[in-house]
């Protein structure tokens, strides 16, 4: 009833290239950009910001970036944390040495070397695909762990090898309450998400599609591999690594490498397949999913447990945790294996109709 | 069909989600010392973790049984973490809006990362015998307390001990020790002083990482049985120490030439090896396994026989049990002091706490009331100097127990103190810290 396009005329090229459009679905977006900037920070406390919204949204551009080269382009990626190492050890290695150096700049060339390992190790995408190349991008993983941890000149010679940075300040705004962490997260992620969409449904990302959907096709129609899957594994490893540096430098503050082990590139590569791969939307959904899910569980079974007046242990919390964090994704991949995302548009389509299904 | 289910579960997920955090918002309002405790007992280090987090709770229902801290309850509740940085930052969100007194994470990346954290919240941290060792100098970091000591400690005792062996500090020239360490700011920590050692007595400094959490360490004692180092320093923690001294006795490493931290010193590490691990010592932070001293006997008798212990009652008195006891108490005894000067019998805040921290001072007598006699030494702390006492034992494992095997040691200040002040100053520096003066001190 309220979600239909009836009525809905376009009269110009311009109305019908727009990124939603339906109205309603513009309003929603709007809407919801709205509610995160503006209602958010006055609902949420220090908690929510701190341990979830952040590494949340951090996560979800992360993701975001993982999406475009696993779920556009097709070329599986194990080596996401390694980018974000990257990220934000460049970053912290540009505001270290150059005195003066802005901070969205220093995460932008962050993104930017990032970018530039991206394109070195997706040159083994031209010959091998599937699991090999994905055992190829583990190469990066277990190289920058090795780097970052051997290394003295990246960490600036820290005797304990852990990084960490002093206060963040964008011309003369100094980024240091939640809130403001929280706004400054979203504002990246907002304009990169704009950027991805944009992205796919430009010729570029046509081109990482139809490779993503037979290689020798695409290559027969003119469409060059190497371009279109360098193009995916650079613009990929941007995204990720600005993401690495917003989690240096806004959630963690002071890191190691273990903060990007590949532990990081598994749980990356399972938002984006449970999210649901080629999906802006999904990205969200899947961080959501791994990074929200286990830390409500943990605090929801203790409640759960008083309620019927059993006292969990800590331990059999966490071990709960787990076993139901992991039927949840085997539930989720079995109901609907292209991902939350599809539901979400399930959800849409079922809108369209109601109340006065066929 | 399907959708509406899944649009259900969400609702009802979300209503349980808001009372979830209503609930724990009416628990803060009791007037009670609440204290935060983070543990791992599951994942990799849960052997270790385990123990530790036992002993702490345990002392805090102790000091509960015997009253209070002047009639103050404590309240704690844990969060797990398993060892992991990011989550153990969420545990302390977490616990830290419920009034937390202090925090001791028992994890070196989880304190590098609170250390910046702990000025805004204003919640002082308690690493008793890890965390970051320049902490030590209080008037940087003002809510950095590395009571009983640091790693810095640690190497410079472990160098003292291995010179006393040999017979003295000028027969360390020419040696070879090696240092196998945990790949991680942890095992890192005690690098700098001991090539600072080796430039001052001329000893070869071989350093072997072992990648976490430990369990793969093949290459490096191959390593080991080709340049047969004269001393082998172990700086593990969980699986990785049983690992490295199984691994030691595969290649035929003499357990007795094998020093590990404090943290590689206890019965997780040494038990599944049984005689294999005889003669194999470690550091002793003041303590060793100690079920004789009185406040375990305290423990027996008020918390465990009256069905309230935490952990399984063999455990009480072993070493890592009485690592996290003592851990308690320090925080209890930070409140207690605190209370002198704010008030007895109220609920201190971080503040206040910190201040009691600072000032806190614990001779022998009070120690040896609390219990204590024979397994710790005072602690005295100041402005400058957040650690309180180096002092350190070495204890050796004979087969199926620890027992101390040397005297007393006290880190070298000479050696210590320059280093202290320069890296606290470098961080002072890069994260724009004014060190603290005399006026601000006596505050």
């Amino acid at each position: 009833m309220f979600y239909r396009e009836n009525g809905q005329f376009k009269t110009s090229y311009a109305a019908d290239q727009q990124i939603f459009t339906i109205a309603q679905d513009k309003w929603f977006v709007w809407g919801l950009i709205a509610f995160a900037a503006l209602a958010v920070p006055m609902l949420a406390d220090e908690y929510m910001f701190r341990a979830i919204l952040i590494p949340f949204l951090v996560l979800s551009l992360a993701a975001l970036g993982v999406n475009l080269l696993v779920g556009y382009c097709g070329q599986i990626t194990l080596g996401a944390g390694a980018f974000m190492a990257i990220g934000a050890y460049a970053a912290y290695n540009f505001m270290v040495r150059i005195d003066g150096m802005p901070l969205i700049l220093a995460m932008l060339l962050g993104g930017a070397a990032a970018a530039a390992f991206g394109i070195l190790f997706g040159i083994p995408s031209l010959r091998v695909r599937g699991l090999y190349l994905a055992v190829a991008t583990l190469a990066a993983q277990f190289l920058c762990d090795w780097a970052f941890l051997r290394i003295g000149w990246f960490t600036n010679y820290s005797s304990s090898g852990s990084v960490s940075v002093a206060k963040l300040e964008v011309l003369g705004w100094v980024v240091d309450s939640p809130v403001e962490k929280y706004l400054f997260c979203l504002a990246f992620v907002v304009v990169f998400a704009v950027i991805a969409k944009n992205l796919t449904r430009a010729a570029i990302g046509r081109q990482w599609m139809a490779i993503r959907d037979m290689d020798v096709a695409a290559e027969v129609i003119g469409i060059r591999p190497m371009f279109a899957k360098l193009s995916a594994f650079a613009v990929s490893s941007f995204f990720v690594g600005v993401a690495g540096a917003l989690w240096g430098f806004v959630y963690l503050g002071s890191w190691e490498p273990a903060a990007f082990s590949v532990d990081r590139s598994f749980q990356l590569l399972f938002m984006v397949i449970i999210g649901g791969m080629g999906s802006i939307m999904g990205s969200f959904f899947g961080a959501a999913f791994i990074v929200v899910l286990p830390i409500f569980l943990n605090q929801f079974l203790p409640f759960l447990g008083s309620l019927v007046g059993i006292s969990v242990s800590t331990a059999g919390v966490s071990h709960a945790e787990f076993i139901i964090f992991g039927s949840l994704i085997i539930f989720f991949l079995i109901v609907e294996p292209h991902g939350l995302a599809r539901l979400w548009s399930i959800a849409k389509q079922k809108l369209r109709l109601w109340p006065f299904p066929h | 069909m399907k959708f509406r289910t899944l649009a259900l579960a969400a609702a009802i997920a979300s209503v349980g989600l808001s009372s979830a955090t209503f609930s724990t918002a009416a628990q803060a309002q009791a007037q009670e010392q609440f204290f935060p405790v983070l543990v791992y007992r599951t994942g990799a280090y849960a052997a270790n973790g385990n123990p530790w987090a036992n002993g702490y709770v345990d002392y805090l229902k102790l000091v509960n049984a015997q009253g209070g801290v002047n009639g103050v309850k404590i309240s704690f509740e844990e969060c797990e973490f398993g060892y992991a940085t990011d989550r153990g930052v969420e545990c302390y969100e977490r616990l830290k809006g419920k009034g937390a007194t202090v925090f001791q994470p028992l994890s070196t990346g989880v304190t590098f990362a609170l250390t910046d954290k702990a000025p805004v919240d204003k919640i002082p941290l308690i690493t008793a015998g890890y965390g970051r060792s320049e902490s030590q100098d209080g008037s940087v970091f003002t809510w950095n307390f590395p009571l009983l000591g640091t790693y810095w400690v640690g190497a410079d005792v472990a160098i003292q001990h291995v010179a006393k062996q040999l017979g003295g500090l000028d027969k360390l020239k020419g040696k070879k020790i090696a240092l196998v360490y945990h790949d991680s700011p942890f095992g890192k920590e005690p690098i700098p002083v001991l090539q600072e050692r080796a430039k001052m007595h001329g000893f070869d400094l071989q350093l072997l990482p072992v990648a976490h959490p430990g369990v793969e360490q093949k290459a490096t004692w191959l390593q080991i049985r080709r340049d047969r180092p004269d001393h082998v320093l172990l700086w593990g923690w969980g699986v990785m120490n049983s690992t490295a001294i199984k691994e030691a006795q595969a290649t035929g490493y003499p357990r007795e030439k094998m020093l590990g931290i404090w943290w590689a010193g206890a019965e997780p590490d040494v038990k599944d090896v049984g005689a294999g691990a005889k003669g194999y010592s470690a550091l002793a932070l003041q303590h060793g396994a100690e079920p004789n001293s009185k406040v375990v006997k305290d423990m027996l008798a008020m918390v465990h026989d009256k069905g309230q212990g935490t952990g399984p009652k063999d455990e009480v008195g072993s070493v890592l049990y009485m690592r996290g006891l003592i851990s308690a108490m320090l925080g209890v005894e930070g409140v207690r002091q605190a209370q002198e000067r704010y008030g007895k019998g109220k609920v201190m805040t971080g503040e206040q706490v910190r201040w009691g921290l600072e000032n806190l001072n614990l001779d022998q007598g009070k120690l040896d009331g609390m219990g204590f006699a024979g397994v710790m030494r005072p602690v005295q702390t100041s402005c400058t100097d957040h650690m309180g006492s180096s002092w350190v034992r070495v204890h050796t494992w004979d087969g199926s127990k620890w027992a101390f095997s040397s005297d007393w040691y006290q880190a070298d200040d000479k050696v210590l103190r320059p280093m202290v002040l320069e890296a606290a100053s470098k961080y002072a520096t890069e994260k724009g810290v004014q060190r603290r003066t005399a006026e601000q001190c006596a505050q």
